[in-house]
């Protein structure tokens, strides 16, 4: 009975507000109800509609094909002109003997075939100038005559000679693989502990937690200039001050030989203090992101795991060493895949600290007296390309080279994950 | 703490529990202090050093002391980097010397860095969103041939490093006549796959039902997506535009190499704010520490503010994809 009432005055009310609404709504100025009808009867009118009808369906008829076309054509456009060329491009430049900057400064005749400086002529145009080159220096060598130019393009390693027997190259390897070695897994580690531990508090977590990301949301450039700063050689840098405190002498941590007048002298700075400052910094700014992945992982592990663990009486290290870490070994799998191909790209955050980016060929400075002393593998790639007189066919070849680096890394990582990692 | 009770024998147990339970927090808590003061230290430090008058921070370093909480505050150091002339006394040598460098003449200095990054900013951001939802739309929606070969080859080129492309840019973008032009700084890298990949997964998610509904009301494809899917994936389209515009504001490797003097039809100096930092201070003001880190600052402030506007929009796109910018 009382779902019967109710049900009546449900409808009730429902009746009541459409007729509300229809009383609410004005009426046509041209007498309502008939106005349709009116429309209708109108020869004009009804041509009109007809056509509509009929131009919606010939749009229609665009196939859903040609539709995704005409949405990606604007990106892929870019995409080809910036992204996918390039990378053919940059991978040919690698293997082109004329660019070497073995066979001296002159330019002149080697703008020929991929590189245009000409006015106005386009790298694109060019590069599809030249695969008919090759197609024609392929099929005929000892024949060839060139379609534009009598240059032949020379294919060559040498260029991935010159930059695998460098002395400079070779440094930057060495030190992305301490940055590697040291820098990432001590990343890693305090990240793992401060997640932990968050995750483990109730009271402040969200403060900490928006303190600990800080870092990330910050320019590079700009923090490194001020760790520039708190690194100074002065006695009231902040670095300085706070060795001070347990009786360390002032330290030079970043700089050359500074002479004072009156013989007085500050010794250049050391490898080790170099790389101390530059650990520092990228622990500064690697923690952010790092806590940010890990805190997600553990939010998804279930209670249930501790709950069992602290009725068995485990200690705080076994539940960390048996269920955290095996259960958040996807994520810190993802970290060390990223921190790695990271510290592999290094070079924003070194030049910053170093702050100075008169040093080879405006790429910025490594420290050192020469500004290469913590050169990384990037920052050799801009110091070649900065080279101006060389076509860039030695950087190429390095960013080639950082390319297989990045692959095998990955790869090999993958090979690790499939035995470690719990999914 | 009450539904631990049971677990303990007796009240030794108790007891000996509650004093472990104690020490771990205070070592938890102290451990967590530690580093968040490691984290604020440099914030602190360049807000400190940015205040300070240059004559104060010369008799810091004379003296071997640092004074982490200062009491004689200035902006003296913002309206220089701004290219203002204002507030020097003649009698102080620190005060002098910068008053001589003669910086607002010359151009160089943060409004027009400013100017740059904001004209770079907006316009590469609404290049970048019309034709990431096109694309994105594209790939989650729409059937065409060679889709998912197409995808793949994208996602692929997010392995290769930056260089390969800047290296090949770089000639394009010379041969276009391109060089200290915003356009330059605008189309070249206006494109992150990243992007498409993220708001692909965000259309995705839109039931099916939905774009049948669409179709019934006589909504085409195009319309399905302004009408239905835009609103639906707004909050995807305001993290990916945040991080594009963050994307701008960092940037430094690109512009340090195409965009490094005057543009050629209007005359101004072309550096966003990280290159101009970076050369100013390499430069000019080399020996001013308080100027160096008063141009941290107004680098570094736009973006904490974006920051506490815009956190959770933030943390979200940063957790999905691991780059920076």
């Amino acid at each position: 009975m009382v779902n019967k009432i109710k049900n009546e005055k449900e409808r009730g009310t429902v009746t009541n507000n459409v007729a509300e609404k229809t009383a609410e709504t004005p009426p046509p100025s041209n007498g309502g109800v008939t106005s349709s009808a009116h429309v209708l009867s109108d020869p004009q009118q009804t041509r009109l509609s007809e056509q509509k009808t009929l131009q919606t369906k010939r749009n229609r008829y665009i196939p859903i094909w040609a539709k995704a076309w005409i949405a990606l054509i604007p990106a892929l456009i870019f995409l080809v002109f910036f992204t996918f060329y390039p990378i053919i491009n940059t991978f040919l430049y690698s293997f082109m003997g004329a660019y070497t900057h073995d066979l001296g400064a002159d330019t002149s005749q080697y703008g020929q075939i991929f590189v245009s400086d000409g006015a106005g002529s386009f790298a694109l145009a060019q590069f599809f100038a030249s695969l008919a080159e090759w197609a024609e220096y392929i099929r005929n060598p000892a024949g060839y005559m060139g379609l534009t130019d009598p240059v032949q393009p020379i294919f060559t390693l040498e260029n991935y000679r010159i930059v695998l027997t460098n002395d400079l190259f070779l440094n930057s390897l060495l030190n992305t693989m301490l940055l590697v070695v040291v820098s990432v897994p001590l990343t890693i580690i305090v990240a793992l502990l401060i997640s932990v531990f968050l995750n483990s508090i109730k009271a402040l977590r969200g403060f900490f937690q928006t303190i600990f990301f800080l870092p990330y949301v910050t320019n590079s450039i700009a923090l490194g200039m001020v760790f520039n700063v708190m690194f100074s050689y002065h006695d009231n840098g902040l670095m300085n001050m706070f060795l001070s405190w347990f009786g360390v002498d002032p330290i030079n941590w970043l700089n050359l030989r500074i002479d004072f007048t009156g013989g007085d002298y500050i010794p250049a700075a050391t490898r080790l203090a170099m790389f101390i400052a530059i650990t520092i910094y990228t622990v500064w700014t690697g923690l952010a992101f790092k806590i940010l992945v890990f805190m997600s992982g553990l939010a998804s592990i279930d209670k249930q795991y501790y709950d069992a663990a602290r009725i068995d009486g485990s200690s705080r290290f076994t539940i960390f060493r048996k269920i955290t870490v095996p259960l958040l070994s996807p994520q810190i799998f993802y970290i060390t895949i990223t921190s790695f191909i990271g510290a592999f790209k290094a070079y924003t955050g070194v030049i910053a600290l170093f702050a100075d980016n008169t040093k080879n060929n405006g790429a910025g400075s490594f420290g050192g007296a020469e500004g290469t002393e913590w050169i990384t593998v990037v920052g050799y790639i801009y110091r070649e390309m900065g080279r101006g007189a060389e076509l860039p066919s030695v950087a190429s070849a390095g960013s080639v080279i950082l390319l297989v680096l990045i692959l095998l890394i990955t790869l090999v990582q993958m090979q690790v994950s499939k035995k470690r990692v719990h999914y | 703490m009450a539904n631990h009770e049971q677990y303990f024998a007796n009240e030794n147990d108790r007891r000996r529990w509650l004093a472990g339970f104690i020490i771990s927090r205070v070592f938890i808590y102290a451990f967590l202090a530690a580093f968040a003061l490691f984290i604020l230290l440099p914030f602190w430090f360049m807000i400190v050093t940015s205040l300070k008058h240059a004559g104060d921070y010369q008799t810091e370093q004379a003296q071997g002391i640092l004074n982490l909480f200062p009491t004689n505050l200035t902006f003296k150091n913002f309206g220089t980097i701004f290219g203002a002339k204002w507030g020097y006394s003649a009698s102080i040598p620190a005060d002098r010397e910068i008053a001589e460098l003669g910086l607002g003449t010359s151009g160089e200095n943060f409004v027009q860095y400013f100017t740059n990054t904001i004209i770079v900013a907006i316009a590469s951001t609404i290049f970048m969103i019309i034709t990431t939802v096109l694309a994105s739309f594209a790939f989650a929606r729409l059937e065409f041939k060679g889709k998912n070969l197409l995808f793949t080859l994208l996602l692929a080129t997010m392995m290769v490093p930056g260089e390969m492309m800047i290296i090949t840019n770089f000639q394009t973008a010379n041969s276009l006549n391109w060089t200290n032009t915003y356009a330059a700084l605008i189309f070249v890298h206006g494109i992150s796959i990243f992007y498409i990949f993220y708001l692909r997964q965000t259309f995705q998610q839109i039931p099916n039902e939905l774009y049948l509904a669409a179709k019934v009301d006589g909504y085409g494809e195009f319309g399905y997506l302004l009408k239905v899917m835009i609103p639906i994936a707004m909050p995807t389209i305001v993290t990916i535009t945040i991080l594009n515009v963050m994307g701008s504001w960092n940037a430094y490797i690109w512009p340090n190499l195409i965009a490094t003097a005057e543009n050629p039809i209007f005359g101004n100096s072309m550096k966003l704010v990280s290159n101009g930092l970076m050369s100013m201070f390499s430069n000019t003001f080399r020996s001013y520490d308080t100027l160096r880190i008063a141009g941290s600052m107004v680098v570094t402030a736009p973006l904490l503010i974006v920051f506490i506007f815009f956190r959770k929009y933030i943390m979200r796109g940063v957790s999905r994809s691991g780059i920076k910018g």
